[in-house]
């Protein structure tokens, strides 16, 4: 398999003229672990989005290597992935309909696709309800979905944002079991102040040091 | 890789849509509100084409900017474009949305102008060329009103923004579409329009190559 490494050099961000964190550099290869802390509304979420591509940096880069080789962003999407709580799947749509437009949207071919859908919902104990839409979800079962959503390209960065919000403790079990083996191939990422989280990340960074 | 992301977008508004019915319904709705009042506020006598084409173009525009805004809106209401953000680039979603629209827009279109020719007794004597115009009328509209749907979708007061922010670019296509369907509806054969349907041509290509190139930075922000 392919080293994986991420390099953020000296990442700015402001919003309406406040300073959410300035200056933050980072490098991260194979197997590192990172636990993001702060007080509440102090830009933990906000990193996650700009290192996930979701929201742009005012200043610095950010940039994602395999062997040493840069990823364009556009074949980033294959290589993350995320759990928070500011993403939503479609309401309207069932499991299985959310996860076969989402594989379908990240990869060439959808060989294997139904199978890999299969595995992860029947591990998270969602497939006996797979073709029912999604809008009649408990939040836990939701976040179990959301949980699939990042894991089933098998990513390369994991980012968790906040991963055990809403879910029953066979839920954070689950995540716990997905973050410790997915930190043996990839990089995790954690923005949280739960002291459970914390412990998957073998070191920490705390935002509030880059204001 | 970008035209079956985009074809997947599509497919998943369309079953969205055909499933929740919110925009479909609420816009037909409307075409029936909008129609009704324009039978209405005519009575028995027969409008002039001048008028009727005036009152046709009212009901496009006016279901067009209720309805197509919602393809963005939704999406940022219900948090589901970070979802998107995360699995595809972003011209896929604005050529996935503009297909959409298109659809949308097109089938609304041909019923609104259905229910006004039975209504109002509207008549159109050189009937390819009226179409032809409607046809590239609603393709520059669809374009327009889409790429406006997704700025105005990160903005607190959308309702209020959207048509403020719409009628300043759609005024050259409006102006244009009205003046020639009116000259189609009169019998003013197809190749006097030729200049007016090298406008919305025109129109169309501008505003949908604007759109590519600009959505990237409403998405990202």
């Amino acid at each position: 398999m392919k080293s994986i490494e991420i390099v953020c050099d000296n990442l700015s961000k402001i919003y309406s003229g406040k300073v959410i964190f300035k200056n933050l550099s980072l490098k991260l290869t194979t197997g590192n672990s990172i636990s993001i802390l702060g007080k509440n509304g102090s830009g933990k979420s906000t990193l996650i989005k700009i290192l996930s591509g979701i929201i742009s940096a005012n200043k610095g880069s950010i940039t994602v290597s395999e062997d040493n080789i840069p990823v364009p962003a556009n074949l980033c999407y294959s290589r993350i992935g995320l759990i928070s709580p500011y993403l939503n799947l479609y309401d309207e749509l069932t499991a299985s309909e959310n996860l076969r437009f989402f594989c379908g949207l990240r990869n060439n071919s959808n060989d294997g696709m139904e199978e890999k859908i299969e595995f992860y919902l029947n591990r998270v104990k969602l497939f006996d309800k797979r073709n029912e839409t999604v809008k009649n979800y408990s939040s836990g079962m939701k976040q179990k979905l959301k949980l699939i959503f990042a894991v089933i390209n098998q990513p390369r960065i994991l980012y968790m944002d906040e991963p055990s919000t809403n879910l029953d403790t066979e839920g954070i079990d689950i995540v716990y079991e997905t973050a410790e083996k997915h930190k043996k191939n990839g990089i995790l990422i954690v923005a949280t102040n739960d002291k459970e989280d914390i412990k998957l990340c073998e070191s920490s960074l705390n935002i509030e040091d880059y204001k | 890789m970008l035209l079956k992301n985009s074809y997947l977008v599509f497919k998943k508004d369309l079953s969205s849509e055909l499933r929740t019915r919110y925009v479909i319904n609420s816009l037909l709705m409307f075409v029936l509100v909008t129609i009704s009042i324009i039978r209405f506020a005519i009575g028995d006598e027969r409008a002039d084409n001048e008028i009727l084409t005036g009152l046709l173009w009212i009901a496009v525009f006016f279901t067009s900017v209720s309805g197509l805004s919602r393809t963005f809106v939704k999406e940022e209401e219900k948090e589901t474009s970070v979802a998107l953000k995360l699995s595809t680039g972003s011209d896929s979603v604005i050529l996935g949305k503009l297909i959409f629209n298109m659809v949308l827009t097109f089938s609304l279109n041909a019923l609104i102008l259905l229910l006004f020719v039975i209504i109002t007794d509207y008549q159109i004597k050189n009937l390819p060329g009226f179409l032809i115009v409607l046809v590239f009328g609603n393709l520059g509209l669809v374009s327009a009103s889409t790429i406006i749907a997704a700025i105005i979708s990160k903005a607190n007061s959308k309702g209020t923004l959207y048509p403020v922010l719409s009628f300043p670019v759609l005024l050259p296509l409006l102006i244009t579409v009205i003046n020639a369907t009116k000259l189609a509806s009169l019998g003013v054969e197809t190749d006097k329009l030729f200049g007016e349907i090298q406008i919305l041509i025109s129109y169309f290509i501008v505003v949908t190559v604007a759109s590519l190139m600009l959505f990237k930075y409403v998405w990202e922000d």
